[in-house]
């Protein structure tokens, strides 16, 4: 088998159309992202295939040079599972939005979920209809003015997180917009991971939203307002790196290294792999800090493991190998 | 009550030695031995018989019915069948709507469909008799179980009074059996058996009688009983021993004569089984998967009557089927979609309400112009409407059910049976053509059973689906085929054919987004000449019966039994120049369906709908003039009702 590392740049996975997003969309970084953690998970690229939704962020299949399907609004997951059944040595991406993802297409969001396909969904997540020129959508806030709503925002959002670890998702990172490089490993975490992983991308619209996230994401705050989490380390955070979570009964905490005799040691290790999913619904809750990174990476069987092993034992007790056995199998007769 | 009483004990004592060689003695206890009379001087062997099993849902009368088809298949009569079952599940025992029916049209001359006049009506409860009697004509059989003639039954059938005793059947020949308390009889020596599972039995015992009358063998059934009670002998004991004792009572007493012979059929000599259209409809799917070198896909959401399509289809995993079970309808055809793109025979199986569902991921795949096969099994609608009728009401919605302008190729089952072949139509057109196709059958042949003379795969045509496994760099995603203008179909994996596709309006040449005007038109044309063209490979329309003359019957998918009946039975009683013209191709239409329509003086359409293909036909030819016969009622055409309106246009 070829190498396949470090063969490819992230030209490679580019294609020749032209980007149409707004200058400034964080939708480049997520692309640039995509087109750079590729090359570093070693798949080759006739074997991936990329499945959007509608919205401005299901643009994106354009843009790469892999196979692709721009779908139908909400329905990308759906299409996906049958382009996964169908061929289980694909890498299956699906890039959603917000609204692609939990409005029209929430059914099909926690069903995938559920199910457990080894594949990968992008959530844009702008906190607004973009393509549609700046609706509220599931994640908007309550009070939030848009298009929809210029009186304010009147339905409480969905924590995307929180939705997903209801509906079983095993695999779920949350990044900003405007982290590449975090982007960039949790991508490819995401394809190394045996079973559907969600990577939320708090994506600011420029045009329709601004600011969305300004005060987890913005350069001047990020290190302060965000928790990066990582398997296997503590919880810490802040520019000074000295602040840090740990558990006070059923609460997370933010504590201060130094202070009240805080040693590093006292902190929590993060364990994304845990079954139990409590502690991560708890990390997904939290506001201060916001955290982001790879927060649940719970190891579980396939769905295609599971239809796999089935055809197996179906296929070994089976007298049938071809449809005629079937035909003139049990009762039929002759007629002379 | 006392009736029950009466009864019962009376046939208890008197009988009891009789059942126990398996031979009966008693006579005359019934009081309508001047009725069956009457049977023994009509004698006379039959050309084809009806005969309707109604009881309760717990009765068994599947069950019961499709043992006597089989057996009667295997004699080798043409049989064909229709269940009518409740919706509710379990409805109350004995209620008007809980009453389970089954109809099996056996004959020694072509059988078209179930049939309209029943001949024999077995009913195991006065809820049974009451909601089937209307389907017997007077003077003929009734079978009925005095036992369950109870006073309760009776109010559960708003019977007012007890129409064993009220003369209401007079005009019938009624049979009147302690069937429940022979049964019994019958098995009070069986160990093993609680009491529910002998009365379970009791249908066993209408279809021993059934047998002697329509001198079928018990083999065929004993063996059923081997292999589904494997485990359970007493079952096997059991059901075997009422059988018999049904069978010896029809042919101790002599109640019935036996005269009733049903010859076998002649059919072209080859294996035959009985199929549901619904399992023939999956295993064209299975043929053509097999013969194409493709993974058969179903995404599927559970819909009556489409449901056992996806039942039979889950079954063969041996096979490489591949079968979802989706969230919703729209899941269903979108996972199609996806598997379709990755180079698997995809189709998604539905009836009407999830077609409409699948309208926006259709017009996906129109787009898209990828390999699709959709069935509806069509049920009456609008909404939820009759879900366990048939009705031809989603033609319309199949041709334009979608935004936009959104060709398709529709194609329509006839009859049980064939829905194996037009499912491996679907499937070749769909392949062959890069193309969504619609399936069309409804309720009534997809739960009907008929003979099939078995089609090997080997035999059926072959599939040539245009994967391209390479290409030079020149190649464009929607470069098309000359004659066909079908594009290639270039499968995620294949290197160096990595293309996107979508929704939005595709250019003619790059196969890139495109928004320019005129390339709309283009497109739009394309997509609807490359269906048209469908033309070239399809049959041409065969009229049945003549070429030409008075008047051509047009009818389409799921009625050409009922229509080939009644038009023949026209040509029976002298009247020449009729014709029937049956649709299984309806966009595209064939070829030469001007030519047929313009040999007829009259045509007239019948459909199970308010006149949707007629519509269709009218925006195709616009000169010439049809009439109509249209029905909605969840119902079959029935024989006299089409002769009758076929009369009036010869008139
Ligand atoms: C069936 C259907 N309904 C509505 C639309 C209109 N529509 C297109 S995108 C969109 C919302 C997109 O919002 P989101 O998923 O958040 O994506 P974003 O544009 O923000 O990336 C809507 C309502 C459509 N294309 N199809
Ligand atoms: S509208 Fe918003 S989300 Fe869409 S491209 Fe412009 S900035 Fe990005
Ligand atoms: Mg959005």
């Amino acid at each position: 088998m070829e190498t396949l590392e470090n063969k490819y740049t992230y030209k490679d996975f580019a294609s020749d159309q032209e980007v149409r997003w707004c200058p400034g969309c964080d939708d480049y970084v997520i692309l640039r992202a995509m087109q750079n953690a590729l090359p570093q998970v070693g798949i080759k690229k006739e074997n991936v295939v990329f499945i959007s939704g509608i919205g401005c962020s299901s643009r994106f299949p354009y843009y790469m040079d892999t196979y692709g399907m721009h779908g139908i609004h909400g329905r990308a997951p759906a299409i996906a599972s049958g382009v996964k059944l169908a061929n289980p040595e694909l890498s299956v991406w699906v890039i959603t939005g917000d609204g692609d993802a939990m409005a029209i297409g929430g059914n099909h969001f926690i069903h995938v979920l559920r199910r457990n396909l080894d594949m990968n969904i992008v959530l844009f997540n702008n906190e607004i209809y973009g393509l549609t020129k700046g609706q509220f959508s599931p994640t908007s806030l309550v009070g939030q003015r848009t298009k929809s709503s210029p009186y304010g925002n009147t339905q409480p959002p969905f924590l995307p997180g929180e939705l997903a670890i209801g509906a079983q998702a095993r695999f779920y990172a949350r990044v900003g917009g405007n982290t590449p490089k975090e982007m960039t490993q949790v991508f490819i975490e995401a394809a190394k991971f045996k079973g559907t992983s969600l990577i939320e991308v708090l994506q600011n619209c420029v045009i329709f939203n601004d600011g969305a996230f300004a005060k987890y994401t913005d350069k001047k705050v990020r290190a302060d307002k965000q928790l990066f989490v990582e398997h296997g380390k503590p919880m810490i955070f802040g520019k000074e790196r000295n602040k840090g979570l740990v558990l006070n009964g059923l609460k997370l905490e933010v504590v201060t290294l130094g202070e009240e005799g805080i040693k590093e040691s006292d902190l929590l290790i993060h364990n994304a792999k845990l079954e139990d999913p409590t502690l991560h619904q708890m990390l997904i809750r939290m506001e201060y800090p916001l955290v982001t990174g790879i927060i649940r990476r719970f190891p579980d069987v396939t769905f295609e493991e599971r239809v796999d092993d089935l055809t197996r034992k179906v296929r070994a007790d089976s007298k049938f190998t071809k449809t005629d056995d079937l035909f003139f199998s049990g009762e039929t007769y002759e007629v002379e | 009550m006392s009736y029950f009483i009466r009864y019962s004990k009376d046939i208890f004592n008197k009988l009891k030695k009789g059942i126990e060689k398996g031979i009966l003695y008693y006579q005359n206890y019934n009081q309508n031995v001047m009725s069956i009379a009457k049977i023994k001087k009509s004698e006379k062997a039959l050309e084809a018989v009806v005969v309707r099993f109604a009881g309760d849902s717990g009765d068994g009368m599947q069950l019961t019915g499709s043992q006597f088809s089989d057996t009667s298949a295997m004699f080798g009569n043409d049989v064909a069948t229709f269940p009518n079952y409740p919706s509710e599940i379990r409805a109350p025992q004995g209620s008007l709507y809980g009453v389970s029916g089954f109809q099996v049209h056996i004959g020694s001359v072509e059988i078209s469909t179930p049939g309209d006049n029943v001949d024999l009506l077995v009913a195991m409860n006065p809820a049974g008799l009451k909601t089937n009697l209307h389907a017997v004509k007077p003077g003929y059989g009734i079978i009925v179980d005095t036992d369950s003639f109870t006073k309760k039954n009776l109010e559960k059938a708003h019977y007012e009074s007890n129409p064993l005793e009220d003369g209401s059947l007079d005009e019938y020949q009624v049979i009147e059996v302690s069937m429940t308390s022979l049964t019994k009889e019958a098995l009070k020596d069986v160990a093993g058996l609680d009491n529910k599972s002998i009365t379970r039995t009791k249908n066993m015992f209408a279809l021993g009688m059934v047998y002697w009358m329509y001198h079928r063998s018990r083999e065929h059934t004993i063996d059923f009983f081997r292999t589904k009670f494997k485990s359970r002998p007493e079952l096997i004991e059991a059901n075997t021993k009422v059988l018999n004792a049904g069978y010896y009572y029809s042919e101790t007493l002599e109640l019935i004569p036996n005269a009733y012979t049903v010859a076998p059929a002649k059919m072209p000599s080859g294996t035959y089984r009985i199929i549901m259209g619904n399992t023939a409809t999956a295993w064209g799917f299975l043929a053509a998967a097999e013969k194409s070198g493709l993974e058969l896909f179903l995404g599927s959401y559970p819909i009556t009557p489409a449901s056992e399509i996806l039942h039979e289809l889950v079954k063969h995993k041996h096979f490489g089927v591949k079968a979802l079970q989706a969230e919703d309808e729209i899941a269903g055809i979108s996972s199609a979609i996806g598997a379709s793109f990755a180079g698997d025979l995809a189709i998604t199986t539905t009836s009407g309400p999830g077609l409409a569902l699948k309208g926006e991921a259709l017009g996906l795949a129109v787009m898209l112009e990828l390999p699709l096969v959709v069935v509806d099994v069509q049920r009456g609608g609008p909404s939820t409407g009759l879900p366990t009728k048939t009705e031809q009401s989603d033609l319309l919605q199949a041709m334009f059910g979608r935004n936009g302008e959104s060709p398709v190729i529709v194609i329509a089952a006839s009859t049980p049976a064939n829905c194996y072949d037009y499912a491996y139509a679907a499937s070749k057109l769909a392949l062959e053509h890069m193309t969504p196709v619609i399936l069309l059958t409804d309720g009534y042949i997809a739960n009907g059973s008929a003979p099939w003379k078995i089609q090997p795969v080997a035999e059926m045509p072959d599939i040539t689906p245009r994967i391209i496994y390479g290409a030079d760099s020149q190649w464009r995603s929607y470069d098309r085929d000359k004659d066909t203008l079908a594009r290639d179909w270039a499968i995620p994996g294949t290197k160096g054919l990595e293309h996107r596709v979508g929704g939005l309006e595709k250019d003619q040449t790059t196969g890139e987004v495109s928004y320019d005007p005129e390339n709309h038109q283009y497109m739009t044309d394309i997509r609807a000449e490359k269906i048209k063209r469908v033309q070239n490979e399809i049959p041409e329309l065969q009229p049945r019966f003549a070429q030409k003359g008075d008047l051509l019957v047009v009818g389409w998918g799921g009625t050409f039994g009922t229509l080939y009946a009644a038009v023949k039975e026209m040509k029976q009683q002298g009247f020449e120049g009729i014709g029937l013209a049956h649709f299984n191709y309806i966009n595209p239409l064939p070829k030469n369906t001007a030519e047929v329509l313009r040999n007829f003086k009259k045509i007239v359409v019948c459909e199970l709908n308010s006149g949707q293909f007629a519509s269709l036909l009218r925006m195709n030819f616009e000169n010439i003039p049809f009439f109509q016969f249209n029905k909605v009622q969840g119902l079959p055409f029935g024989n006299v009702e089409l002769t009758e309106k076929f009369k009036e246009l010869l008139a």
